[in-house]
């Protein structure tokens, strides 16, 4: 496993947030990705934590608040992908980002500076159980005019959807702010990582987002094997790949049925819902969970496969055949593609300013995938070939780009089968001692880098931070509604393809 | 359309006729032999979410509700602890999730089945299911809305997903309730009319699985509204939630012991 790259987890002198704010802000505009900004308590102060994603691995710059401060100056006028993120601290321990655009809660429901806060991190309890119940009848609102009214559409929405709310601005058919709320599920999982074994750790973190079981285990067990410092087998990390890409395969079909229910072609939607089963049996054959539960270990893989690498490699052949022919036809359906075609555009500069993630940046022509830019497990050697990028940032160039990952993952679970078949019989894990320390794992969701930050104390977790691509992806809704209208929000969401649960946790 | 022909009929015909797939995979762990009196030091530790513990008489139980199938039990404890397999995994009352059930718990699960057959005697051919989250982790919508697709197609049982509470018989509720989520799953519930059945899905509902003792859920949906059909699994696959949609409308084949909770302690491979 590649190092972190010059971690600079406290050593970097920075004058107070201000000279956070201006750190960052050269370098993003030097090229690093912004990857997330993250709270922790050190004794009596507060340390932001700012994950730069540079090539070969990740760099944390960060400051500590001066002793007891209950606000700093905010980051987001200068780094606007830190928008969200300081909401997200504000919420977690009422520290104020003086000069913040807009600080309303976000994923806690705590109303007023007297509400608990969680304050994840040691020598703090966090409220007690049933401590913290949302104001349910505050309706925040951006756009004033005649004949403007707002749409509550959540978080109980038709169909079968996690709970989110949006705050649909509109004077009838425009959409010129949206509003989201996603609260409503918010589970406390940060807090309850703490005091885990890296065992038990890896548990929860398949359940932070259920549709990415696979890859937040991976994250989480990246980092705890950073600290480590151990090398999983090469069986364990051929296995890791095989269900990675599956996961990404089935959440790839599940958006292109989303987005064909979207447009009412009932076929379109029962065959890929049917693929979408089929890949999900053959992970459940594979390891006894439909979601890859259970495989991912601090050290490697709980087991090798039940079933044997060449029939793994058979039935994802033929799954390809029948996944793409369907693609082929999906894709030249015209009444379809004049859904997709120029809805919710994300500009490229600003995916570029905000580092979007995953299917949503490389549509608009920002290619990063941790699988290629900072290579773990199977992917040091495997050939996963080149990103997909499109370039007009539409729907269609977001479905665009998850038929040629699709295609990308097949074949890297051929390659990765035919490796594992041809390997000697030998350990799938290493014990992972359980030291201290701090690191930052990572790994590629369907949706995008997903990032943990892993401090362990005496051999239990002392502050875990999961950053999900859903958190970082779903703010851009705000900016994608230019020109779209009501009747396009369903494609829009479909095509962004994220889950609830990895952005309130 | 040629290629929708080539693949031929893909739907089960379950549970008319056996599906090999419906008995595929795990479901919650279970006690393959008693737990020796005392054993609680020596078990403690091994449960992730402590659902092995000892009740108020002395007895080292499992609460297959607590359980997220991590299998750890199984692995250091083969002789006492075990997978079960298929879909039958659900129940109409909280206590015959724990395993052994009492003899109290066996005694009414009867009872409660039976009035639940009749509340919902008037719904049998024709269902509408709405669906609600409660703090879920998002796998369990994706395993119920599955069975809308060709595979499973509930349609043919006279199952109908709908959007208004109004026109709901069933509700599915997932998640370990999220307080954020508590007032609008009540409102939910009001909303529909009589007779209605709660379908608490996953282990997180039944129990609140790993998130049971978080300062942001109720763990588990049974304090936020009242349960008719618990269903364990992390998550339970579609063919369990179709039998829990079954068992919840008393429309099971051959009226088996299914649900009954006899069933649950000793079905062990």
């Amino acid at each position: 496993m590649r190092s972190a790259g010059p971690a600079a987890a406290g050593g970097r002198a920075l004058a107070g947030a201000a000279g956070l704010a201006a750190e960052l802000a050269a370098r993003i505009g030097a090229g690093a990705r912004f990857a997330g900004l993250m709270a922790a308590r050190r004794e009596d102060r507060l340390l932001l934590s700012a994950h730069l994603a540079v090539p070969g691995g990740m760099e944390t710059v960060e400051v500590a608040l001066p002793s007891g401060a209950a606000s700093y100056p905010a980051l987001t006028p200068a780094v606007g992908a830190a928008f969200w993120y300081e909401r997200q601290i504000h919420d977690l321990f009422g520290v104020v980002p003086a000069g913040h655009p807009r600080l309303e809660p976000l994923i806690l429901p705590a109303h007023g500076e007297a509400a608990p806060r969680p304050w994840p991190g040691p020598g703090a309890a966090g409220p007690e159980p049933g401590g913290i119940w949302p104001d349910e009848h505050s309706l925040p609102r951006r756009v004033m005019g005649a004949g403007l009214f707002t749409i509550p559409h959540g978080p109980v929405r038709s169909g079968v959807t996690e709970s989110v709310e949006y705050l649909i601005e509109t004077p009838g058919e425009d959409i010129p702010h949206l509003n989201m709320r996603v609260f409503y599920k918010h589970r406390g999982v940060e807090k309850r990582f703490e005091g885990m074994t890296a065992g038990d750790g890896v548990l929860l973190a398949e359940r932070a987002e259920g549709v990415a079981s696979v890859a937040h285990a991976l994250a989480f067990c990246h980092a705890i094997e950073r600290i480590a410092g151990v090398t999983v087998p090469r069986p364990a990390a051929l296995v890791r790949v095989l269900h990675a890409e599956l996961e990404r395969i089935a959440a790839h079909l599940d958006a292109g049925a989303r987005l064909a229910e979207a447009a009412g072609l009932a076929v379109a939607t029962a065959r890929l819902a049917a693929h979408k089963e089929r890949v999900l049996r053959l992970a459940g054959q594979m390891c006894g969970s439909r979601f890859g539960r259970g495989v991912v270990v601090p050290g490697g893989v709980a087991a090798l496969p039940r079933l044997g690498p060449a029939e793994v490699r058979a039935q994802a052949g033929a799954l390809e055949q029948a996944v793409s022919a369907d693609a082929r036809a999906l894709m030249g359906t015209a009444s379809f593609l004049d859904r997709l075609r120029d809805t919710g555009p994300l500009r490229p500069e600003r995916a570029r300013e905000h580092g979007a993630l995953g299917p949503v940046g490389r549509a608009s022509g920002f290619a990063d995938d941790a699988r290629l830019a900072r290579p773990y497990d199977g992917y040091l050697a495997l050939r996963a070939g080149e990103p997909a990028v499109e370039a007009s940032g539409d729907a269609l160039a977001r479905l665009r780009v998850r038929w040629h990952e699709v295609g990308q993952s097949f074949r890297l679970v051929g390659q990765a089968a035919g490796e594992l078949a041809r390997l000697p019989a030998g350990p799938v894990r290493v014990t992972c001692p359980a030291g201290d320390g701090r690191a930052v794992g990572w790994a590629e969701a369907p949706a995008g880098e997903v990032l943990y930050d892993v401090r362990m104390t005496g051999g239990v977790i002392e502050r875990c931070w999961p950053r999900s691509p859903s958190f970082h992806n779903l703010v851009l809704l705000h900016e994608v509604f230019a020109g779209d209208i009501l009747t396009d929000f369903p494609f829009i969401e479909a095509s962004f393809g994220l889950s609830a649960a990895g952005v309130a946790l | 359309m040629l290629r929708g022909l080539r693949d031929g009929v893909v739907t089960t015909r379950w549970p008319g006729r056996p599906d090999g797939y419906s008995d595929a995979w795990r479901g919650p762990a279970v006690l393959t032999a008693p737990l020796p009196a005392g054993a609680a030091g020596d078990l403690a530790g091994i449960c992730p979410t402590g659902a092995i513990r000892p009740g108020p008489d002395g007895v080292v139980r499992l609460d297959r509700g607590r359980c997220i199938l991590c299998g750890r039990c199984a692995e250091r404890r083969p002789a006492e602890f075990g997978w079960s397999r298929g879909s039958a995994a659900a129940v109409v009352s909280r206590e015959a999730l724990v395993v052994p059930v009492t003899a109290e718990t066996e005694r009414s699960v009867g009872q409660v089945r039976a009035a639940l057959r009749a509340r919902t005697a008037a719904l049998r051919r024709s269902v509408h299911v709405r669906h609600v989250d409660a703090g879920s982790d998002g796998s369990e919508e994706q395993e119920i809305a599955a069975l809308l697709n060709p595979v499973y197609d509930v349609h043919r049982l006279g199952i109908f997903f709908t959007a208004s509470p109004r026109h709901a018989d069933v509700l599915l509720v997932t998640g370990a309730g999220a307080h954020g989520m508590a007032e609008p799953l009540r409102r939910t519930w009001e909303g529909m009319p009589d007779p209605k059945v709660v379908i608490a899905v996953g282990t997180d509902a039944c129990g609140g699985g790993l998130l049971a003792d978080s300062y942001a859920t109720s763990g588990g949906i049974g304090s936020v509204i009242d349960v008719d059909v618990w269903l364990p699994g992390s998550p339970p696959p579609p063919f369990a939630i179709l039998h829990a949609l079954l068992l919840a409308i008393g429309r099971l084949p051959g009226g088996s012991g299914y649900g009954s909770g006899e069933r649950a302690g000793g079905m062990a491979q």
